[in-house]
């Protein structure tokens, strides 16, 4: 692993055309419409309300790391290099500024098109102690998509790694045991991966047929 | 097997050199005779009992892998799973409205909560506030949902104790609760009522009125279940200082709602970080010291007497803003509206039809853009954390842009409250194990989603 970690850049992913999606028939005018579609937006100082003084303060305990920063819809997110992870939570857990008591909930969330930075895990942190809540988000690539495990420092974690291995394949290094929790023992494949598909057959009517979810028409 | 062999395994004298037995019993099955013989021969006490997915006291299809010495609990492991519907990945093919359809199934005896978080979590994503009549709306539901759904913990938890007058009484509460969303969106569970946008319908025209016989009916009788309980010596027997769970334990464990407000914490979403206009009502925050399954369940029963002080505030409040919108007024968003319950029980509105086919092109064009393509809501991810009944529920969505969700994750309560199961139930009794899980209150739908 190189000392630098290819974070998402917030560059364009995507292009949305026109105003029903791609294909033909459209002949409103509005296939003209071109819609980039940007994730991942970094936010520049300052972030407002009391953003400002938790960056600060993780930028003291762990340097280098708080520029990396969303803060759309009132929530702060910080994107961590999958190396820190752990240096980040036990500050998160352990400062008294800080003092982020739990991880409330980790989600994994699969990007196909974000080379290097496929897959990303989101921790969602909260402090009651200071009533506040962040969010960490960190990324793997798909040929090498190991996450150190913060069973460690967050206990209650275990089953959410758990969860988040079954469905996207992600290894938690140091997990007590990385095994299935929702899918059957020996399953195959991690189902809620972009590249797995949803399956289903086409609804019959009489006279007519509905394809499954996953074929059906699209925006 | 033969009879020599029988013989012999019936008469195992303590000088028969001990042979190499296998320390762990496998739950999946095998030789049963082999097993005994092998645990005659070790000696040791341990019994290992694959307790579900199919018992009637583990709320769903729950397995717990117990381990016994005696009457002893030594470990415990939950397996969860059997109830996987995969609802997560379906809701990533089906547009942003159709999927509150997906969310009011995931844990069944609170569906208005996870529509409702759902719902202000795609809000927040779109950047939009919903009417105050929809959020008067929403509390109502919320909060009736809430009543419901802490008589089934207490029901249920009682009738595994044996207390099964308690079980039925809580149904036939619950029921009526059930009528009243019944008359309001049609369907006794499962509603979709609430909505990303506001809530599917207003209140009918004698909504009101049913409302006043739902909370006159729990004042006559959300008294009986501390008559029955509180004070009753099995009951208490039975629950007190039983699956302690203490502050720095709940912390450790990141448990919320009942379970940590049991412990002295008076830790409520809706009072730290207010949603739906809660911060507008009036009402406490139960909690109880000590840390046990009894302590959970006066919190709940104390909890119920909150909601319905809210809920009755809510009556005040949808009488003062009759007639106002209970959907976003933007015509891109709110799905086609003024829809009422007709006699056969489904949706249809012919006003709303006669406009749409007859008058107003507009309205027929947002009818048929939102109907088949939805709304979009623009790329970025949000998270939102409501108190549940059983805990923080928290819904975190993310969006590429499109009409449809790219990813939904549903924080349950009750798959993170699983996990303190070994730690409530080991090194107490057998029995005690249905105690402590009834007062976790987990629902498989919810936890297996």
């Amino acid at each position: 692993m190189t000392d630098i970690e290819i974070t998402p850049k917030p560059t364009p992913v995507l292009t949305r055309q026109g105003m029903w999606g791609s294909g033909p028939g459209d002949v409103s005018g509005f296939g003209g419409i071109s819609r980039p579609i940007v994730r991942h937006v970094r936010a520049s100082r300052p972030f407002g309300s009391w953003f400002d003084e938790v960056a600060d303060k993780l930028e003291s305990l762990v340097p280098g790391l708080a520029d990396e920063v969303n803060t759309e819809h009132g929530e702060l997110t910080f994107y961590i290099p999958r190396e820190r992870l752990l240096e980040v939570v036990r500050a998160c857990r352990d400062d008294a500024y800080l003092r982020f008591e739990t991880c409330q909930s980790v989600s994994g969330v699969h990007y196909p098109d974000e080379e290097g930075a496929e897959l990303h895990v989101v921790y969602h942190l909260l402090s009651m102690t200071h009533n506040r809540r962040i969010r960490l988000e960190v990324t793997a690539p798909d040929d090498d998509p190991f996450i150190p495990s913060v069973t460690g420092v967050y206990p209650h974690t275990d089953w959410h790694e758990r969860e988040t291995w079954d469905m996207f394949g992600i290894v938690f290094d140091d997990h007590p045991a990385l095994t299935r929790i929702l899918m059957p023992d020996d399953w195959d494949g991690h189902p809620q991966r972009k590249d797995y598909a949803l399956g289903g057959i086409p609804v019959e009517f009489k006279g007519a047929q509905v394809p499954p979810p996953d074929q059906r028409r699209s925006y | 097997m033969s009879e020599e062999r029988q013989d012999e395994s019936l008469h195992v004298s303590v000088d028969t050199p001990a042979k190499s037995v296998p320390t762990e019993y496998l739950t999946q099955g095998g030789d049963f005779d082999e097993i005994v013989a092998a645990a005659r021969e070790k000696g040791d006490e341990t019994i290992v009992i694959n307790m579900g997915p199919q018992h009637p006291s583990t709320h769903g299809v729950l397995r717990l892998e117990v381990e016994l010495d005696g009457e002893t609990v030594t470990s415990i492991r939950p397996g969860i799973g059997f109830l996987h519907t995969g609802i997560e990945k379906s809701m990533e093919f089906r547009t942003w409205s159709q999927c509150s359809t997906y969310v009011t199934r995931m844990d069944y005896v609170m569906p208005m909560f996870n529509e409702t978080a759902y719902a202000l979590a795609v809000e927040k994503a779109m950047g939009i506030e919903v009417p105050q009549r929809a959020q008067i709306l929403r509390v109502l539901v919320m909060e009736l949902n809430r009543i419901a759904s802490h008589l089934v913990a207490i029901g249920t938890g009682g009738m595994e104790l044996g207390a099964l007058t308690v079980m039925t009484i809580g149904f036939r509460e619950r029921e009526m609760i059930l009528d009243f969303f019944e008359s309001l969106c049609g369907t006794r569970m499962n509603h979709a009522y609430v909505r990303p946008g506001g809530v599917s319908i207003d209140l009918p025209d004698d909504g009101l009125a049913r409302l006043r016989t739902v909370i006159e009916w729990l004042h006559k009788h959300l008294p009986e279940y501390a008559g029955f309980c509180n004070e009753n010596p099995i009951f208490k027997g039975r629950m007190c200082d039983v699956a302690t769970l203490t502050l720095s334990q709940a912390m450790a464990l990141g448990v919320t709602g009942p379970p940590l407000r049991a412990t002295g914490y008076a830790w409520d979403l809706r009072k730290k970080q207010p949603y739906s206009g809660y911060e507008d009502y009036d009402f406490e925050v139960p909690t109880w010291d000590t840390c046990d399954a009894y302590g959970r369940f006066r919190v709940r029963l104390q909890e119920m007497w909150e909601s319905l002080k809210i809920v009755e505030q809510c009556y005040d409040k949808l009488e003062s803003t009759a007639g106002q919108p209970h959907m976003v007024e933007d015509a891109k968003i709110a799905m086609p509206g003024a829809l009422t319950l007709g006699s056969d029980g489904q949706g249809n509105s012919f006003p709303h039809v006669k406009e749409v086919m007859g008058q107003s092109m507009e309205a027929l064009i947002h009818h048929f853009k939102l109907v088949t393509e939805g709304f979009s809501v623009p790329a970025g991810q949000a998270y939102q954390a409501i108190e549940s009944p059983k805990g923080e529920l928290g819904c975190h969505v993310v969006s590429d842009g499109g009409t449809q969700p790219y990813r939904v994750h549903f924080r349950d309560p009750g798959f993170h409250h699983l996990q303190s199961v070994p730690t409530l139930c080991e090194g107490g009794m057998l029995s005690d194990v249905v105690v402590a899980v009834a007062s976790l209150d987990p629902v498989l739908g919810g936890v297996d989603r």
